[in-house]
């Protein structure tokens, strides 16, 4: 492994900082909000993690077009670091989303089937089948290149599930009780609220970039150790 | 006979016909129509897939009435549902039979050397695969509905049936393009398939209600745009993206 950068160390730090920052003003500086309470914290990660995910969907599927273009390996290295980040935020957005349906509006998983966080469950499932997929191939092109197809694929989707799932709430509604998830959007906010909020987007993209600078490494190193033995072995 | 034409006339002939822009396109028809033929004509005389596919459908139907224990309301709510899956589960057998016979048989590489378009290739396996689960629901249907008294003739339901096949033939036989050239073949079709499956899936388990309901076309119009809109756009997309998965 080349040795680490010097400006990847810094970023390290400032990292850290930031989300000790954050995380501090999520807690103390953010004001109690009227209807949930303290609850309602979750809201400023919540959101942050669902735009990390989605952050990483794009530079995922941006690195796979342009692995089928070029056929330059690193975009495959790119593509997966991309997808593994994107998988562990968008599994803390539905965790998070789902524990705070059931305690703010005390709903099971399934009447809190909001739209956004079922697309982003079924993105979630989109990507274990692309870990799998990948697990499955030997060759290391090969592997690549269907990576980057399915990434492809599974990006056109998500428009349409996302537009299928609420199809599908609109014929049946679910009698919602006051605060209903839909009404995320009309949630009233204090410019305390605001900063906090801009804040922790702020510091969770930071620590999208600095998780993808690692494990672009991570995997540059697994692929030479991948070509070597490819070598020995044949 | 060109063989009584004086040389330059017949190099004439023989250029025109290899410059001509329809040929190339009726060219591509053909390949594709040949693929239809070859995988419709296998079929015939084996007739090995489709019996699998439908004595799978009716078994998955069985076990659906047995689990849900559907009482003559319930049947009626739920039909939709258990059609749908049943439709899923069946297409996925198909889909990655006629694929493996495709690869193991060496008849894969026998295509791609073949002096066609590839996308060819994917049209004429796309459109086979279509018509076996055609096949298969055309069988299906009526079953369905002299065991469980549901009236399933219904224009509507039929041509949600069409729409949605197509669009889960459309994504099928991409994915299963790739994943019989993975080691663990059979098992990862459906765990690709159904994540991107499922726009299809939930409008035409919607789209299917309606019609059986008898709701307002209103209500059923957004399914049948949503079922045409996967369509197109999934067929182009596996139109630009099939070249990569067949290359070596």
């Amino acid at each position: 492994m080349d040795t680490k950068p010097r400006l990847l160390t810094i970023l390290d730090i400032i990292t850290g900082v930031l989300f000790a920052i954050a995380v501090g003003m999520v807690f103390f500086y953010a004001p109690l909000e009227a209807t949930m309470g303290e609850v309602q914290r979750v809201f400023y990660f919540h959101v942050s993690s669902a735009w990390v995910g989605s952050l990483g969907f794009a530079v995922a599927l941006v690195a796979g077009i342009l692995y089928l273009v070029k056929g330059d390996r690193k975009w495959d290295v790119v593509e997966v670091a991309a997808v593994e980040i994107s998988l562990v935020f968008f599994f803390i957005t539905i965790a998070s989303g789902y524990i705070w349906s059931a305690l703010a509006w005390h709903m099971t998983v399934w009447q809190a089937m909001e739209p956004r966080l079922a697309t982003a469950a079924i993105v979630e499932l989109v990507y274990a089948a692309y870990m799998l997929l990948r697990q499955g191939i030997e060759d290391p092109d090969r592997r690549a290149r269907f990576g980057a197809i399915y990434v492809i694929l599974g990006f056109v989707t998500v428009p349409l599930t996302f537009l299928s799932i609420r199809l599908l709430r609109s014929i049946h509604p679910v009698l919602f009780g006051p605060g209903s998830p839909n009404a995320q959007g009309d949630m009233a906010m204090t410019s305390e609220m605001y900063t906090t909020f801009f804040f922790s987007l702020f510091v969770f993209s930071v620590l999208f970039v600095d998780l993808l600078w690692h494990r672009i490494r991570l995997g540059r190193l697994a692929s030479q150790v991948e070509q070597l033995r490819l070598k020995v072995t044949h | 006979m060109k063989s009584d034409l004086p040389a330059s006339d017949k190099a004439a002939s023989l250029q025109v016909e290899r410059v001509s822009a329809p040929s190339a396109f009726s060219g591509f028809l053909r390949a594709v129509a040949a693929i239809i033929w070859k995988d419709l004509a296998a079929e015939l005389r084996s007739r090995e897939l489709l019996s699998a596919m439908l004595i799978f459908a009716l078994l998955v139907i069985l076990i659906f009435s047995f689990a849900l224990d559907l009482d003559a309301r319930t049947r009626g709510t739920v039909t939709s549902g258990v059609l749908w899956v049943t439709f899923a589960f069946a297409g996925t057998l198909g889909l990655s039979r006629s694929m493996a016979t495709e690869k193991d048989r060496g008849c894969l590489d026998g295509l791609l050397l073949a002096p066609v378009d590839r996308s060819a290739i994917y049209f004429g396996k796309a459109i086979g695969n279509l018509v076996f689960m055609l096949i298969v629901e055309a069988i299906v249907l009526p079953i369905y509905s002299i065991l469980f008294g549901v009236n399933l003739f219904n224009l509507g339901v039929l041509l949600i049936v069409l729409l949605g096949s197509i669009g889960y033939a459309a994504v099928g036989t991409m994915l299963s393009a790739m994943a019989v050239q993975t080691r663990t073949r059979d098992v990862l079709l459906p765990i690709l398939l159904f994540p991107l499956a499922i726009p299809v899936l939930i409008p035409a388990v919607k789209a299917t209600e309606g019609f059986l309901t008898g709701a307002e076309m209103a209500n059923i119009w957004p399914s049948i745009n949503l079922l045409l809109a996967y369509d197109v756009i999934f067929i182009a997309v596996a139109f630009m993206l099939f070249d990569y998965v067949v290359e070596e």
